[in-house]
């Protein structure tokens, strides 16, 4: 309760004082991701770290692998129940778990945006890069789980 | 074809005999899940049927080239996400074909987003046998 009246007062000041949730380096390097869930779901693209979603989005995600964003993406039963118990126990609780973001997309998060928002929108479309979900494009240890900073390099 | 062709062709027979007799193929070697696949079609694999269905679409967005490329004996790039892939040819890359249940479960996959179906034994088999034709130095 207290809390959320602080982030609607931070909100109402423009928050220019409110750390991005990932200033913390130990944050942004999270939980090392499980073996399985490296091996499924990080071919196609980086293995998203479980912090990034709340449970719901990972939920709606791991039903719905028949049609994954355009692709099929399905797992065995036995893969499938292994990954959603360890998304759901490290699926991001804190205050960006308080909506789930647009089409269930890291990328469409308000804090991704924000997160992003000196990337010149030329770098965006780098044949390299392609798509923001392309994380390991300019986090180099994305494959990981780390994003720190000093692990990004912008491609050019 | 040419003399790699034959052997090759030689070595699938051998196979052939081999696994008819085990039938369910838990393979470890590219020329063993290529005669598994072989093994259930009634004609022999065919590299030219292989590469034309590698290149070609089947009525949606992608061709299997998409991602892996036209000739995938480099590193191909996923059509949506730009995550780069290995080499799709077992001589470029030393794990392709190693795993039947590996090559399984993306076979069902991508032959599901190009084709809108499973692809058959016989077309894997085309597939494989012309990657297999696929070697360094050509
Ligand atoms: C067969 C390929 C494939 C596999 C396997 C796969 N994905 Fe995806 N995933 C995609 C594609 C394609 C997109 C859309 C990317 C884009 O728009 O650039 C995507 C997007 C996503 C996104 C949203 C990214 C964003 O824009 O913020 C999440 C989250 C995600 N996948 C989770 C998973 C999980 C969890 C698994 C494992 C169960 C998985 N994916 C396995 C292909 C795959
Ligand atoms: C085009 C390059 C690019 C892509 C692609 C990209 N990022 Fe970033 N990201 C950056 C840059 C640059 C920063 C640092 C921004 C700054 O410090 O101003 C950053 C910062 C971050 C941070 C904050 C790190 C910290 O320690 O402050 C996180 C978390 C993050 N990105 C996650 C992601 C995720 C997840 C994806 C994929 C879904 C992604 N990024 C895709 C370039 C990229
Ligand atoms: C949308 C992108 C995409 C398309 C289109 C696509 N693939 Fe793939 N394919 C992948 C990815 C990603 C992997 C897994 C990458 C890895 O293991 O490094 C993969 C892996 C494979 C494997 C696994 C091989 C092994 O043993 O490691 C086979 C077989 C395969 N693809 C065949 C095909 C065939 C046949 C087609 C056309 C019907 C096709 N692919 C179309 C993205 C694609």
């Amino acid at each position: 309760m207290v809390k959320r009246q602080l982030i609607s007062i931070a909100a109402l000041a423009g928050a220019p004082f409110l750390q991005p949730a990932w200033a913390d380096e130990d944050a942004a390097r999270g939980v090392p991701l499980q073996p399985k869930y490296q091996q499924e779901c990080g071919a196609c693209h980086a293995a998203y770290p479980p912090n990034m979603l709340p449970a719901v989005s990972w939920r709606r995600i791991m039903i719905n692998l028949n049609q994954h964003f355009g692709t099929d993406a399905t797992v065995d039963a036995a893969a499938a129940k292994e990954i959603s118990t360890w998304l759901n126990a490290n699926a991001e609780v804190g205050k960006r778990a308080r909506e789930a973001p647009p089409e269930d997309r890291i990328t469409l998060a308000p804090w991704f945006k924000r997160e992003h928002d000196e990337v010149p929108a030329a770098t965006w479309k780098l044949p390299v890069v392609k798509s923001a979900a392309n994380c390991a494009a300019c986090h180099t240890k994305a494959d990981q789980g780390d994003y720190s900073e000093r692990n990004i390099r912008i491609p050019r | 074809m040419n003399l790699t062709t034959l052997t090759r062709t030689a070595r699938i027979a051998v196979l052939l005999t081999a696994t008819a007799a085990g039938s369910v193929t838990r393979a470890g070697t590219p020329a063993e899940l290529l005669a598994g696949y072989a093994a259930q079609g009634t004609e022999a694999p065919s590299p030219k049927a292989g590469q034309q269905f590698f290149n070609n679409r089947h009525g949606r967005e992608w061709s299997c080239a998409s991602c892996h490329g036209a000739v995938p004996t480099q590193t191909g790039k996923h059509a949506s996400t730009g995550k780069p892939i290995d080499p799709l040819a077992p001589a470029f890359s030393v794990e392709r074909f190693t795993d039947a249940a590996k090559a399984e479960k993306w076979f069902r996959r991508n032959c599901n987003d190009v084709l809108g179906r499973t692809c058959s034994q016989a077309e894997k088999a085309d597939v494989l046998s012309w990657l297999l034709t696929l070697k360094p130095g050509m």
